[in-house]
């Protein structure tokens, strides 16, 4: 260890209660900011996998009108020449059809308005693992003429497995749409609101229903690598040009990708009042440290040691104190917040309600991303880099005539 | 043959509008290898003409040779280099690195310096043992009484090998014995070493050790008195 290391980690134990308490200050900043960052990126984490993992997938081929119309007649053709361009790129994983639209759904004597997705069960099933969430009865089968629906849905219209649901709409360019189908399965849908309006069939089926053979509304598109997403989607967008346009999901749903913003910014600003409030900790006690030992510097000074070596020992000593802190904070988050990720706590009462009347589960869920932890080890490094200017400056502007009569 | 050549040497402080002459046109010249005392009442200016043939002052006007090297004309910088290379320190109030051990303590100068930890421990070991500290090198200043731990400083300011030390008020906190003894060691280093000895004192037992006594009153010397050794 250099002499430098070595005087200053002995000095941060000099005075062991003040030392202790500033790591102190800084180990429950850490824990406080990773807690409050995990729950938050969390819970955007879920709302965004019940949008991309459950619904939207990473992207979505259209025909150019369809987002704006959402209409049955803005679908295209599902053909393999638009497959095979599209799975050419690399970056793209796997296809998933989909035919969308809205219909009437009744049982004996309930109606409600629901979403009807036409869906090819297995490869459905590798983006939203569906069949997993199957409660009764079983998942669809490729030539299934039966349906899968909402939990929620089904509790609603009073209906169960092998009953029958009576469907009407309208289809491609105004044909009538009605038909009834049977029940196959009731699924729980990762979003409570989709869970009481949706409606499964087998792609063939549903293009049959809506008059619309061989017609997609959607084709998702999924990457191997979400975090390349805006490579990707810059590349298949100069790729796919008129009738088809793609859209990120967070094109389609721009309304959460603000929500998830504004929400982000209000985090940050608590976690800056936290911060601000550790780092003048910091600064206290380094300020203490250092009019505690003015005459002891003047010695170093006098007897030969270069100002910059003596800020060096008093940078070593912040940077000690901020890392003490940073790595006890991190050691406690990492376990603490993997526990809370396995257990995501459950809201009850109104809380709840309002998650559910959201479309959201009533659960405070908790992120392991590692930037919620290096973020924060990242920001206390940058503090106490910022506080290390004080020494630094402080070394340099003393009078060392009046240092050894301090 | 002079290290030290001072020539019309002024330190002056403004208190409001009057002005404070600590050392007030000196003119002195000291060899290699005495052993001087600077003596005088308080305010006489003993210890501001020690901070500035230190280097840790600047004279108001005048200039301070060392051995060629005019002091005023080095940077900050330069100046510290300048001072461990050929000046040791002996504080009042001993003024050792608390968290160092006697041992690292008396090495501190020489790791400066950059010397060999070879060399460093050598010196640092045989310096220890010169002042009577062999055996608590391992020893924090807290855990030295007083006299000891001036005995540490006296080995840490020799440790460079410096040109001459700088002693201020060296037994003004130390008991008779204690006294005694470091003058006996500083004597004895001087003697055998050749070491430039230079001290502050109010102390009669330090003059008397003395080789030359200087004795200044209101920032002049009225008295250079050279004994026969």
């Amino acid at each position: 260890m250099s002499t430098n290391l070595k005087i200053a980690w002995r000095n941060l134990w000099r005075n062991k209660r003040r030392t202790l308490i500033t790591v102190a200050s800084i180990f429950f900043g850490v824990l406080l900011s990773a807690y409050m960052t995990s729950m938050q990126e969390g819970s955007y984490e879920k709302m965004v996998d019940m949008v991309v993992k459950y619904y939207s997938g990473s992207m979505q081929v259209h025909h150019e009108n369809y987002w704006e119309s959402k209409s049955i007649n803005d679908t295209f053709e599902d053909n393999d020449s638009l497959r095979q361009k599209i799975l050419a790129h690399n970056e793209v994983d796997f296809l998933i059809p989909r035919l969308e639209s809205f219909a009437l759904a009744s049982s004996r004597e309930l109606t409600k308005g629901v979403l009807v997705l036409g869906i090819e069960p297995e490869p459905e099933n590798r983006l939203t693992s569906l069949k997993s969430n199957v409660r009764s009865g079983t998942y669809l089968d490729e030539k299934d003429q039966g349906l899968l629906i909402g939990e929620g849905l089904a509790n609603y219209l009073r209906l169960g497995v092998n009953d029958t649901l009576v469907l009407i709409s309208q289809g491609y360019h105004g044909i009538s749409a009605a038909g009834k189908y049977p029940i196959r399965g009731i699924i729980k849908h990762a979003s409570p609101e989709l869970n009481k309006m949706i409606v499964y069939m087998t792609l063939p089926v549903c293009q049959d229903f809506f008059s619309a053979p061989n017609r997609l509304s959607s084709l998702v598109v999924n990457i191997k690598d979400n975090d390349l997403l805006q490579r990707s989607l810059k590349k298949l967008r100069a790729d796919l040009t008129s009738p088809y346009s793609i859209m990120s999901w967070q094109e389609m749903s721009p309304e959460m990708v603000q929500q998830i913003e504004s929400d982000r910014a209000g985090g940050i600003i608590m976690k800056a009042v936290l911060y601000i409030v550790i780092g003048f900790g910091i600064l206290g006690t380094i300020m203490m440290m250092i009019a505690e030992r003015r005459r002891e510097f003047g010695v170093m000074v006098a007897i030969g040691m270069q100002r910059y070596k003596l800020a060096t020992i008093l940078f070593y000593e912040t940077v000690f104190i901020g890392m003490i802190g940073a790595l006890s904070g991190l050691l406690v988050s990492i376990p603490l917040l993997s526990f809370q990720a396995q257990n995501p706590i459950p809201l009850t009462g109104q809380a709840a309600q309002l998650m559910e009347d959201y479309g959201f589960e009533p659960y405070m869920f908790f992120s392991l991303a590692p930037s919620v932890f290096w973020h924060q080890a990242l920001t206390v490094f940058l503090i106490t880099l910022l506080i290390a200017f004080y020494p630094i400056f402080s070394a340099n502007r003393m009078k060392l005539i009046n240092a050894l009569h301090a | 043959m002079t290290i030290i050549s001072i020539n019309n040497l002024f330190k002056t402080y403004k208190d409001s509008e009057i002005e404070v002459h600590a050392v007030n046109g000196i003119d002195l010249s000291i060899d290699e290898g005495e052993f001087t005392a600077i003596v005088g009442p308080s305010g006489s200016g003993k210890t501001t003409l020690l901070n500035m043939l230190g280097g840790l002052d600047q004279p108001s006007s005048g200039t301070i040779r060392i051995d060629q090297t005019e002091l005023a004309q080095l940077k900050s910088s330069q100046l510290i280099d300048f001072r461990m290379k050929n000046i040791g320190f002996v504080f009042q109030s001993y003024n050792l690195i608390p968290v160092l051990t006697a041992k690292e303590n008396v090495e501190f100068v020489m790791h400066l310096q950059g010397r060999p930890k070879k060399e460093r421990e050598e010196r640092t070991m045989q310096l220890l043992e010169a002042v009577g500290l062999k055996g608590r090198e391992n020893s924090r200043p807290a855990k030295l009484s007083g006299g000891q731990q001036q005995r540490v400083a006296v080995a840490r300011a020799l440790a460079s090998k410096p040109r001459f030390v700088l002693a201020d008020e060296p037994t003004a906190n130390l008991d008779s014995k204690s006294t005694e003894n470091l003058l006996n060691i500083m004597e004895e280093l001087n003697r055998q070493e050749k070491i430039t000895f230079i001290f502050s004192t109010h102390d009669q037992r330090v003059v008397n050790k003395a080789h030359r006594v200087i004795t200044l009153e209101d920032g002049k010397i009225i008295n250079d008195n050279r004994k026969n050794s």
